[in-house]
């Protein structure tokens, strides 16, 4: 009797246990399926640019990407002008935006009051939430026509018959162009980068720091040969992560750009990019080659952000295991 | 005491880099309070009922934006719906099984690389495998366009979140012989469920701005609709549109639609700052 009822009751209590292992086995499975969805969704990506872009490279092959001409009447297309316009605006962006980060990252972590702190990194993090197509507004409407008025006829005059660098500031004043995309996009990616600075820079253990200062160095001279050899590989990695971002950015790039497919010298011209040149023709474009040449900027769109951010990752992933190997 | 010449010059050289230093804080904040203002100076003007009221007009007659709103609204929500479960199982995944393992660092890794990926490139795919296959336009293809915006932000900050729930609090609950599952839903879910909102409030508000991978998407609709298989009004298109018509009642509601958008992005995004500054370091 006693031992029949404990025989049913580990019975139960094993028909429980089964149940329980096959929820359990159930809710890993779907758990890892949502995992393999991303991996599934990315490299279907790839597949379907790679497939969809092929007539366009079947029909040109390296010319491609080597050419120039952009002509939907005649079918003929080539991607140099965007593709020069996509590295040029975001060489702009960086060359702007990493100096002013680090001096943004420098400010919160070295110079600002604790009050201040917390209010400035958000404000500089809201520039991040504005949509893009606000920042295109924004410098079509209000910025490239003031821009154009007072500050490019200046530039012209005083540095565009300097030798050599001269050619990059000549033309006429129209506010958009090359130039205008480039600063619009610095502003955009200077909370994504400043954001990078700014942690790395609070992983670099107080010990170090407090040694310089014990030594009699200044605040600046901590930073440059303390606090930056030590963050070097994390600053790298999070200024990839803003050329990520410049370089895929579309909607305030096609607002002030002009959406010219001439290649030209001077940064003040009119110019297109990858993403402004889909944004403009895609839903436009008619006929195969048409289509799927601009599917084929895509692609080369997205392997070019593609290896930038393995770039970064790398040196992002190098910085965090030296900070872990140190503690 | 030595005032000698090169302390003076590293006093200098201090003082110089650190004024830069604030001179380029000041330079961001500049172009943050000189876009707000535009939005409220362009914006605040056409900002009335019938904008909540009245579908898109056309040229040079008065309407209001209702359809728009709407549309977004519908657009945003499917991308929600679909980019959200997703996300927090596949974080679970990463954060309570795959952890360490080879499989889980590749999807991180993948996963990065959807988070960085151009908006519009996603677009195009989106063009490609939906739009071109069912031979039109729809609402569901920008819906599915945002989700799969969406997903890598939840992904990413989902797992964070996981990650900061102590091991102890898993442990005490698999000792009292809660299975697995029993111990992520009722115990870590929970224990990170602020962490998760979080995740999803700046996923929204990343997705309710986009642009580009709703112009061939989604595309636009001058009507009041609601049917997610046709083109669909919705506020970002419907602003680059009107934005670059040359018709002034057209812009004006460029403005007004801008305007809303900014400050309803900036509120959800302000929100969820709050949220992660008052969870996150309870541990």
């Amino acid at each position: 009797m006693n031992s029949a009822l404990v025989s049913a009751a580990s019975h139960a209590r094993s028909a429980r246990q089964r149940r329980s292992a096959a929820a359990d086995a159930l809710f890993h499975n779907v758990t890892r399926g949502a995992a393999l969805v991303v991996l599934a969704l990315v490299i279907a990506i790839l597949v379907v640019l790679l497939v969809q872009a092929w007539p366009a490279f079947h029909a040109f092959g390296w010319h491609f990407l080597t050419g120039s001409e952009w002509d939907p009447v005649h079918q003929r297309f080539s991607a140099l002008s965007s593709i020069c316009g996509t590295l040029v605006t975001s060489l702009i962006a960086m060359l702007i935006a990493v100096p002013v980060s680090f001096g943004i990252a420098l400010f919160i972590t070295e110079l600002a009051p604790n009050w201040l702190r917390r209010p400035v990194s958000t404000a500089i993090e809201l520039l991040a939430a504005i949509p893009s197509i606000i920042y295109g507004m924004w410098g079509l409407f209000v910025f490239a026509p003031l821009f154009g008025e007072y500050l490019q006829p200046w530039i012209t005059a005083h540095i565009g018959n300097w030798p050599l660098v001269g050619v990059l500031f000549q033309g006429p004043p129209m506010g958009i162009g090359i130039f205008t995309a480039g600063l619009i996009l610095a502003i955009m990616v200077i909370p994504f980068i400043s954001a990078v600075m700014r942690d790395v820079f609070e992983l670099v253990p107080p010990v170090l720091k407090e040694s310089a200062y014990g030594v009699g160095c200044t605040t600046w001279e901590v930073v440059r040969h303390v606090v930056l050899p030590y963050t070097r590989v994390g600053v790298v990695g999070g200024i990839m992560l803003g050329l990520g971002r410049a370089l895929g950015e579309t909607m305030a790039v096609t607002f002030v750009i002009g959406n010219s497919h001439t290649l030209g010298l001077s940064l003040f011209n009119a110019g297109n990019t990858i993403s402004s040149t889909l944004a403009n023709e895609f839903s436009e474009a008619v006929g195969r080659t048409y289509t799927s040449s601009l599917i084929a900027l895509g692609l080369i769109l997205f392997l070019i952000t593609f290896v930038v951010l393995a770039i970064a990752k790398l040196l992002l992933v190098r910085m965090a295991r030296r900070e872990g190997g140190k503690t | 005491m030595a005032r000698s010449p090169r302390y003076l010059r590293r006093r200098l050289v201090n003082g110089a880099n650190l004024s830069m230093s604030v001179l380029g804080t000041l330079f961001g904040l500049f172009w943050l309070v000189w876009l707000l203002w535009t939005l409220v100076s362009h914006g605040l003007r056409w900002l009335d009922l019938s904008l909540f009221s009245q579908s898109t007009p056309p040229p040079v007659t008065p309407g209001g934006i209702a359809n728009a709103i709407v549309g977004s609204l519908l657009i945003t929500l499917v991308g929600v719906v679909v980019g959200t479960p997703i996300g927090i199982l596949a974080a679970t995944w990463l954060a309570e099984f795959g952890r360490h393992s080879r499989l889980a660092a590749v999807i991180r890794f993948v996963n990065d690389i959807l988070l960085s990926a151009p908006s519009i490139v996603i677009g195009v795919f989106i063009y490609a495998v939906v739009v071109a296959r069912f031979g039109h336009f729809s609402g569901w293809a920008g819906g599915l366009a945002l989700a799969i915006i969406m997903l890598p932000v939840v992904l990413r900050t989902t797992e964070d979140m996981l990650k900061l729930v102590p091991d102890q609090m898993r442990e005490a609950a698999a000792a009292l012989g809660a299975p697995r599952w029993r111990v992520i839903v009722t115990v870590v879910y929970r224990g990170a469920l602020g962490g998760i909102l979080t995740g999803v409030l700046l996923g929204v508000a990343r997705i309710s701005g986009e642009t580009a991978p709703l112009l061939f998407t989604a595309l636009n609709n001058q009507f009041w609709s609601t049917d997610m298989n046709r083109p669909i009004a919705n506020l970002p298109v419907m602003i680059f549109q009107f934005a670059m018509s040359p018709y002034d009642n057209w812009q004006h509601l460029a403005w007004a639609a801008a305007l809303l958008i900014t400050l309803a992005i900036l509120v959800l995004s302000l929100v969820a700052r709050l949220l992660i500054h008052s969870r996150s370091f309870v541990k």
